[in-house]
C-alpha cells in the first residue's frame, strides 16, 4: 500500500469544519468511537493528484487547546502523542473569515507544536458581503504558514487545498509567537530541565487536565516542583497567555485583514431581534416545535404504514416458500417481525434527524438554547437539554445520543437520567388501546373529549415527571463540574443540504445498527420463550386442546390451541410466576406477560396482548372488544377505571427499553447509571400504579 | 460599586477593564473577552439571563453570575 499522508483537521466550532470534511472525502467516510470513550470519530480518505492519498480525521471542535470537555481532550491526547497511528504529517486549520481573530488562537497554539500546519479561511464568499479583504501574502508570512482560501458552499479553493497537502514536506513547522514570556524565571528553568522538548508542549502536559498515560512517559515525566502551585495562579498563567496570543493576533490582523463597516448587512440583527425576542422569540421556537411533532406523528405515518404491511407481506411470503418448521418459524415469526419493528422507526428519526439538521446548520439552535437555559436551569438542566427533550418525543435512543454538545457532564447526565420519561411515540399505541377500553367516549362541553384529554394529560405527566426527576437529582447528585456555560451565536445561513443529508444518513445508520441488534435479540429471544415450554401441557397442546372442546373448528379451534400453547409457554409460566407481584395493581397473569414482554419495547405489548387473547387478527378493535369482554376472578371486567389507570401510569413512568438502556450505558460508560434508571424508574412506575389502583378500586 | 458587564443595558457599549477574578471561565477570555476589547450587549433573555454578546467582532451568550465578574467601563 502506497503511504498516505496523515492530516487532522482542527477547527473552532461553526467554522464549516465538516463541510470541508465532507467535500475533501465526499461519502468516502467512516464514523466511529475512540476508544473507550463515547466521542465521535470522523475519517475518511481524500485522493490526491497520481495516486496519493490523504488519511483525513476530523477532529472534534475545539475553541483552543486549554481542552474543557471530553471531545476537546481528544484533540491534546492526539496532537502530544508522537507515537499515536493517527498523529498527524500535517495540521489543517479550519477558520471562518469573518471569526478569523478568534479562530487564529487555537492556530497560534497548534502552532506552537511544531507540527506542519496549513491554515484554510473558510466561507470567503461571506467577504463581499460583510465588506472584508484580506492580504493573504502578509498574513502568510506573518503567521508562517500557507493559506488556502477557500468557499465549502461554493466548492471553491479545495483543489488549492490538495496541492497544499500534498506539498506539506515543505511547510513550516516553527512556531510563529513566543507567548510564553510571561513568567520568565519559570519557563527559563523548564527550558533547561528540558533542553530537547518543545516549551508549549510541556505547559501543555502541566497545565491540562488529561489522560497523559498513552504520551510516552520517560518524554515528558515532568517533576513536581514544575507543578503550578495554586488554581488561582495556573489560571493567571492562563489568562496572560492567551492575552499574549491576541496580541500577536492583533497586530497581525491590524497589517492583513480590513473592514469596510458600511459595506456590511445587518441580517444577523434584524434575525436576532425577531428570533430572540421576548414574545416572538418563545412563539416561533413553539410554531417550529409544532411542526417537528406534525412530522414525527403524522407525516411519517405514512412510510411507517408500508414498512409495516411491507414486513407483514416478507414474513406471508417466506411461510408460503419456505417448508414449515422450525427454523422458518423463527425466521417469519421471530427475525422478520423483529427486523421491522427497527426499520419501522427509520421515517421518524429521519425526519426529527432532518429538522434538527437544518436547525444547527441555520444557527438557529443556538437561538433555542439562549431562549430556554434560564427555564431549563432551575431544574438542573442546561438550555442545551432542549433538543435532546425534544428528540425524546419520538425515541429515547436518538434523544440520548443529542446530549453530546452539553458541555457540563452534570446537566449532560441529568438530561439523559431524565429523558425516557418524555413520551415516546412507542407508549402510543399502548396508551391508545388502554384509553380507548377505560375512558369513557364522552364530551365535555362542545370540543374536548375525555379520551382525548386523558392522552393530553399523559404527554404532560411524562413532561412532569422528566422535569421533577431533574429537580430531584439536581439537589442530591453531587457532581463537580468544571465546564461552564458559554455559547457561541455563530451567523446566519442557509443549510448546506450535502452536510444535512449525510448528517441525517448517519445518525439513522448509528440508530438502525446500534439499537437494531437488541430489539433484533430480544425479539428472537422472547420468539424462543413463548414457542416452547417445559412440558406436554405445551407439547401436546392440540390433543388437550381438541378432546376438551370438541365444539370448535378450523381458525376458531387454532386461535384456542395457540392461546393455550402460550399459557403452557415459559413465557406463560413467567407470567403465572410473577402474578403476585402484579395483583396488586390490578393485573393478571395475562398482563403480566404483556409487561414483561414489554420490558424489550414498550410497543410490543398490544402484540402480546393480541397473541395472548387468542385473537387472529391484530386489528385494533377486534382486541379491544376481546379485553373488555375478559373478567377477573369476580366476573367483573378485567380492564376498568382502577386497572386502566394503573397500567397507564405504569407505562408513562417505566423504563421498558432495553436499546435505552444500552444507549444510556454506551453514552455513561457503564452499568451505573443505566441500572440507577432502571430501578428508579420501575420503582416509581409501581408505586404510583399501586397507589393509583388501590385508591380507584 | 464596580460597574460589570451585568449592568450594560441593551444596546449599550463597553470597554472591559482588567480581569481580575479566576471565577471567568478561560473559555470566555479565548472566545475573545479580553481586558481592552470593546463588548456591546445585543439582547437579553427573559429575567436578564443568559445574555447575548459581542465581544471583539465574537458573538456570543453567557449567563449572568459570570457576566457579573467582568469589569467595564461604559462607553
Amino acid at each position: 500500500m502506497a503511504k498516505q499522508i496523515k492530516v487532522s483537521l482542527i477547527g473552532n466550532p461553526n467554522t464549516g469544519k465538516t463541510s470541508v470534511f465532507n467535500l475533501l472525502t465526499g461519502l468516502n467516510q467512516q464514523v466511529g468511537n475512540y476508544p473507550g470513550i463515547t466521542v465521535q470519530k470522523k475519517e475518511g480518505i481524500c485522493k490526491l493528484s497520481r495516486g496519493v492519498k490523504a488519511h483525513i480525521l476530523d477532529l472534534p471542535g475545539t475553541y483552543s487547546l486549554n481542552a474543557s470537555s471530553l471531545d476537546e481532550n481528544v484533540v491534546i491526547e492526539l496532537l502530544l502523542n508522537k507515537k499515536d497511528k493517527d498523529f498527524p504529517d500535517v495540521a489543517v486549520v479550519v477558520s471562518d473569515v469573518e471569526n478569523l481573530k478568534r479562530n487564529l488562537l487555537l492556530f497560534t497554539q497548534i502552532k506552537d507544536l511544531e507540527i506542519p500546519t496549513i491554515l484554510v479561511i473558510n466561507m470567503a464568499d461571506r467577504m463581499k458581503r460583510t465588506g472584508i479583504t484580506l492580504d493573504v501574502p502578509l498574513l502568510e508570512k506573518e503567521l508562517n504558514t500557507k493559506i488556502a482560501l477557500i468557499s465549502a458552499r461554493k466548492n471553491e479553493g479545495i483543489d488549492e487545498l490538495k496541492q497544499l497537502i500534498e506539498s506539506y514536506g515543505t511547510l513550516s513547522s516553527e512556531p510563529c509567537v513566543d507567548a510564553l514570556t510571561f513568567a520568565p524565571d519559570y519557563f527559563e528553568r523548564l527550558k533547561k530541565a528540558f533542553p530537547k522538548q518543545s516549551l508549549y508542549k510541556l505547559w501543555l502536559v502541566i497545565t491540562q487536565d488529561v489522560n497523559f498515560r498513552k504520551i510516552d512517559k520517560q518524554e515528558l515525566d515532568i517533576t513536581p516542583d514544575f507543578q503550578i502551585k495554586s488554581e488561582s495562579e495556573l489560571k493567571r498563567f492562563q489568562q496572560k497567555e492567551t492575552i499574549k496570543r491576541y496580541q500577536f493576533i492583533n497586530n497581525v490582523l491590524k497589517k492583513g485583514l480590513f473592514i469596510d463597516e458600511k459595506a456590511a448587512t445587518g441580517v444577523r440583527a434584524r434575525l436576532d431581534r425577531i428570533l430572540t425576542h421576548k414574545v416572538w422569540g418563545y412563539a416561533i421556537f413553539f410554531a417550529i416545535l409544532l411542526l417537528i411533532f406534525q412530522a414525527i406523528y403524522d407525516w411519517s405515518s405514512y412510510p411507517m404504514d408500508l414498512i409495516d404491511e411491507g414486513f407483514a407481506w416478507l414474513s406471508e411470503v417466506t411461510k408460503s416458500v419456505l417448508p414449515a418448521g422450525p427454523f422458518v418459524d423463527l425466521i417469519t415469526d421471530g427475525i422478520i417481525p423483529g427486523l421491522g419493528g427497527i426499520v419501522i422507526f427509520i421515517p421518524q428519526i429521519a425526519f426529527l434527524f432532518l429538522f434538527i439538521s437544518i436547525l444547527e446548520e441555520s444557527g438557529y439552535m443556538s437561538r433555542v438554547v439562549f431562549l430556554m437555559d434560564r427555564v431549563m436551569r432551575k431544574f438542573g438542566l442546561s438550555g442545551k437539554s432542549v433538543v435532546p427533550l425534544i428528540s425524546g418525543t419520538a425515541c429515547a435512543i436518538p434523544a440520548v445520543m443529542a446530549t453530546r454538545n452539553i458541555e457540563n457532564w452534570k446537566e449532560r447526565l441529568i438530561t439523559i437520567l431524565v429523558v425516557p420519561f418524555t413520551t415516546c411515540s412507542a407508549r402510543l399505541p399502548v396508551y391508545l388501546i388502554i384509553i380507548a377500553l377505560v375512558i369513557p367516549d364522552e364530551k365535555i362541553g362542545w370540543i374536548f373529549s375525555y379520551q382525548s384529554l386523558t392522552l393530553m394529560l399523559l404527554y404532560f405527566i411524562g413532561f412532569l415527571a422528566a422535569v421533577g426527576a431533574s429537580w430531584i437529582l439536581n439537589k442530591t447528585l453531587n457532581i463537580k463540574s468544571k465546564s461552564y456555560f458559554v455559547i457561541e451565536m455563530p451567523g446566519y445561513k442557509v443549510p448546506m443540504f450535502k452536510n444535512v443529508a449525510i448528517n441525517v444518513i448517519e445518525k439513522t445508520k448509528a440508530f438502525v445498527f446500534g439499537a437494531g441488534k437488541i430489539i433484533l435479540a430480544i425479539s428472537i429471544i422472547l420468539w424462543v420463550l413463548a414457542s416452547f415450554g417445559p412440558n406436554e401441557k405445551f407439547s401436546k397442546a392440540e390433543e388437550i386442546v381438541s378432546t376438551a372442546h370438541t365444539n370448535l373448528t378450523g381458525e376458531e379451534l387454532e386461535t384456542e390451541i395457540a392461546s393455550y400453547k402460550l399459557e403452557h409457554s415459559f413465557i406463560g409460566y413467567a407470567g403465572k410466576a410473577i402474578e403476585p407481584i402484579v395483583a396488586p395493581l390490578g393485573y393478571d397473569w395475562k398482563i403480566g406477560i404483556g409487561i414483561i414482554s414489554s420490558f424489550a419495547a414498550r410497543e410490543v405489548f398490544v402484540g402480546t396482548l393480541a397473541t395472548i387473547y387468542s385473537v387472529g387478527s391484530d386489528e385494533e378493535e377486534t382486541i379491544k372488544n376481546r379485553m373488555a369482554a375478559e373478567v377477573d376472578a369476580k366476573g367483573l371486567p378485567l380492564f376498568n377505571l382502577a386497572s386502566g389507570i394503573s397500567l397507564l401510569l405504569f407505562y408513562a413512568f417505566a423504563m421498558q427499553c432495553m436499546s435505552t438502556l444500552a444507549i444510556v450505558k454506551r453514552e455513561t460508560n457503564g452499568w451505573k447509571w443505566p441500572l440507577m434508571q432502571l430501578v428508579f424508574m420501575s420503582l416509581l412506575a409501581y408505586s404510583t400504579a399501586l397507589i393509583a389502583y388501590q385508591i380507584l378500586k | 460599586m464596580k460597574t460589570t458587564i451585568a449592568d450594560l443595558k441593551i444596546g449599550q457599549r463597553a470597554l472591559i477593564k482588567e480581569i481580575t477574578s479566576d471565577l471567568i471561565p478561560l473559555k470566555l477570555l479565548e472566545m475573545g473577552c479580553l481586558p481592552g476589547n470593546e463588548v456591546q450587549l445585543l439582547q437579553m433573555a427573559p429575567f436578564q439571563c443568559p445574555i447575548y454578546l459581542n465581544v471583539n467582532g465574537s458573538h456570543l451568550a453567557i449567563r449572568k453570575e459570570v457576566a457579573a465578574q467582568i469589569e467595564v467601563q461604559i462607553l
